[in-house]
């Protein structure tokens, strides 16, 4: 019995597990590998050549392409970088100072919005945005010009329905950052005279450093990969004028029928995502 | 004024305005679902009716994919959750430079965007025929969600001391007697949280099954809902906000179960959010 706990075989209960990632993330992921370089139009097709950097010549020479990439970078700055990064940190920080029936109205309001299943928020924020629309009525009553959202401004309008959907998470990040940070410390600062926003700057931003650091790596890694949102709200339009990667990878793959070079643009996002991830790995220094 | 009130009263319109924000597309839900000429403008209905959701509990918009959903997402679960648990307590319990290698490639496959791989995982699920097997389908959602399931079981597993577990090792307990009979029922609170959160980032999973199911009748709710205010020339708004409820209330009950234990210092249940 007490070999269980000495030899090898104490590491069996990791075999489940390990044969799934291996079988449905792993092989996958090496399938991916193969298939971004060969001509695959179709999906199980025979005899596909192998075409070497093809694909990824394609890719670099494609304006739309380049679109998608331009896209991405638009949709991940506004959406996880400054909306949910920053605005979770302020909603952290003025829940700290305000009453508790409006911090617990706040709060509700915001992680229903995350726990709501993609599609159902996709599908409220597209009648919010729509001609016909609840923001169109807001701006008329105010007298403010209206338009159609989700054709004038389409990025915008999915990246902000990707801020309605995902501040939720850098809130709760933040509060707990927030709430490690020792009284005494803000209020050595303040008997000191230092302002608000110099104790914003000097001390509480310094404090939660790593917490800013994860989180940004956290959104940006799971902006990255949102599809269906976008799907759903613009399917990627009008034209391709929200076309992030993971859109323009499911058109060209499937609605084109190109799948290697769909492929293609998919190990290019992952390889993206990757170095992303050892980034953020290194940053954390994680001990295990 | 005092300056303490002030910056209160300052914080709390701040957070109104915001919270506002966040519930006009929540209202328009539940006020339409209730509003028999629903448009897509949020207002008050004329009349309360329940017709729209008397029109949409059937068989074919309901419950159907509801089960789907529920075989789907509930197989998923147990698959992921059993393997996390099974695994999480070598990596709990041993201590090794082999362990914490997997542990890193754990916690770097988390942080993927799945997304990307759903091209290839479609050719190889046609290839090894897979392809519209619900079973096929859940075991996929299984592992999408078992890297996070595995990191999160770790922890949890971690706050068990590990002296309870060598009385019964001397009683002549096996490391699954150990495991089943001793280390689970301690964390007992941890593994619901698992299972919860597994659960409900799975059932709102929508591009994983949208790409691998392709027959109606096995569709769960998450995609069912697409094709109905995807494809359809006029839908019916009123109906699709009493659909979205009844699909987003089992996810709403559960966090609210498991909200209090997720607390603040629930740090990494954003990678897997997507």
């Amino acid at each position: 019995m007490s070999a269980s706990r000495t030899g090898w075989w104490r590491w069996v209960p990791l075999a489940p597990a390990t044969i799934l990632l291996l079988l449905f993330l792993a092989a996958p992921i090496g399938y991916c590998v193969w298939i971004a370089f060969t001509d695959t139009q179709l999906t199980g097709q025979s005899g596909a050549e192998f075409v070497g950097l093809d694909n990824f010549r394609r890719a670099f020479a494609d304006d739309d392409f380049h679109n998608a990439v331009r896209l991405t970078l638009v949709f991940t700055f506004v959406s996880a970088i400054v909306g949910q990064n920053t605005l979770g940190l302020a909603l952290a920080g003025l829940m700290r100072a305000a009453s508790r029936p409006v911090r617990t109205l706040t709060g509700t309001l915001v992680i229903t919005a995350w726990v709501l299943p993609e599609i159902v928020a996709a599908f409220l924020l597209y009648t919010f945005f729509r001609r016909e629309g609840t923001l169109n009525a807001i701006l008329d009553w105010l007298h403010l010009p209206s338009q159609n959202w989700l054709y004038t401004l389409p990025i915008l309008a999915v990246s902000f329905a990707n801020v309605w959907r995902g501040t939720a998470f850098s809130m709760l990040i933040y509060s707990a950052a927030l709430s490690e940070i020792p009284r005494e410390v803000t209020e050595a600062a303040e008997v000191d005279g230092a302002s608000g926003p110099r104790r914003v700057r000097y001390i509480v931003l310094p404090m939660i450093r790593r917490s800013i650091g994860t989180n940004l790596m956290l959104n940006t890694l799971s902006t990255l990969s949102v599809f269906g949102l976008i799907w759903a709200m613009t399917r990627g339009g009008p034209g391709n004028r929200s076309q992030t990667l993971p859109v323009f990878m499911y058109d060209q793959a499937f609605l084109k029928s190109l799948i290697g070079y769909g492929t293609a643009v998919a190990l290019l996002l992952l390889l993206v995502g990757s170095l992303f991830s050892v980034v953020y790995l290194r940053l954390m220094k994680v001990e295990p | 004024m005092r300056r303490a009130a002030r910056a209160r009263l300052a914080a709390d319109t701040a957070l109104l305005v915001t919270a506002a924000a966040f519930a006009v597309p929540l209202l328009w839900l539940v006020l339409a679902s209730v509003d028999a000429e629903a448009d897509l403008r949020l207002r008050v209905p004329a009349s309360v009716t329940a017709d729209n959701f008397d029109a949409v509990l059937t068989d074919e918009i309901t419950f159907t994919p509801m089960l789907n959903s529920l075989l789907l997402c509930g197989g998923a679960t147990v698959v992921s959750v059993v393997c996390a648990a099974l695994a999480a307590y070598p990596l709990s319990r041993h201590r090794s430079r082999w362990g914490r290698s997997y542990l890193l490639t754990i916690l770097f496959t988390t942080c993927l965007p799945i997304t990307a791989i759903m091209v290839p995982v479609y050719g190889l699920f046609v290839q090894v025929d897979l392809i519209d097997t619900t079973y096929g389908t859940a075991l996929f959602l299984a592992t999408a969600q078992l890297p996070f399931a595995v990191w999160l079981m770790k922890n949890f597993m971690d706050g068990v001391p590990v002296v309870l577990e060598e009385a019964a090792w001397t009683d002549g307990a096996s490391n699954l007697q150990t495991l089943t009979r001793v280390v689970l029922p301690l964390m007992g609170p941890g593994v619901t949280v698992v299972t919860i959160y597994t659960f409900i980032m799975l059932w709102g999973n929508f591009f994983v099954p949208f790409m691998l199911l392709l027959s109606p009748e096995q569709l769960p709710a998450s995609v069912s809902i697409f094709t109905f205010f995807g494809n359809y020339g006029s839908v019916v708004y009123g109906q699709l906000a009493a659909f979205s409820m009844l699909y987003s209330a089992p996810v709403l009950v559960l966090y609210i179960l498991i909200s209090r234990r997720l607390g603040g210092g629930f740090a990494l249940g954003g990678a897997v959010k997507g």
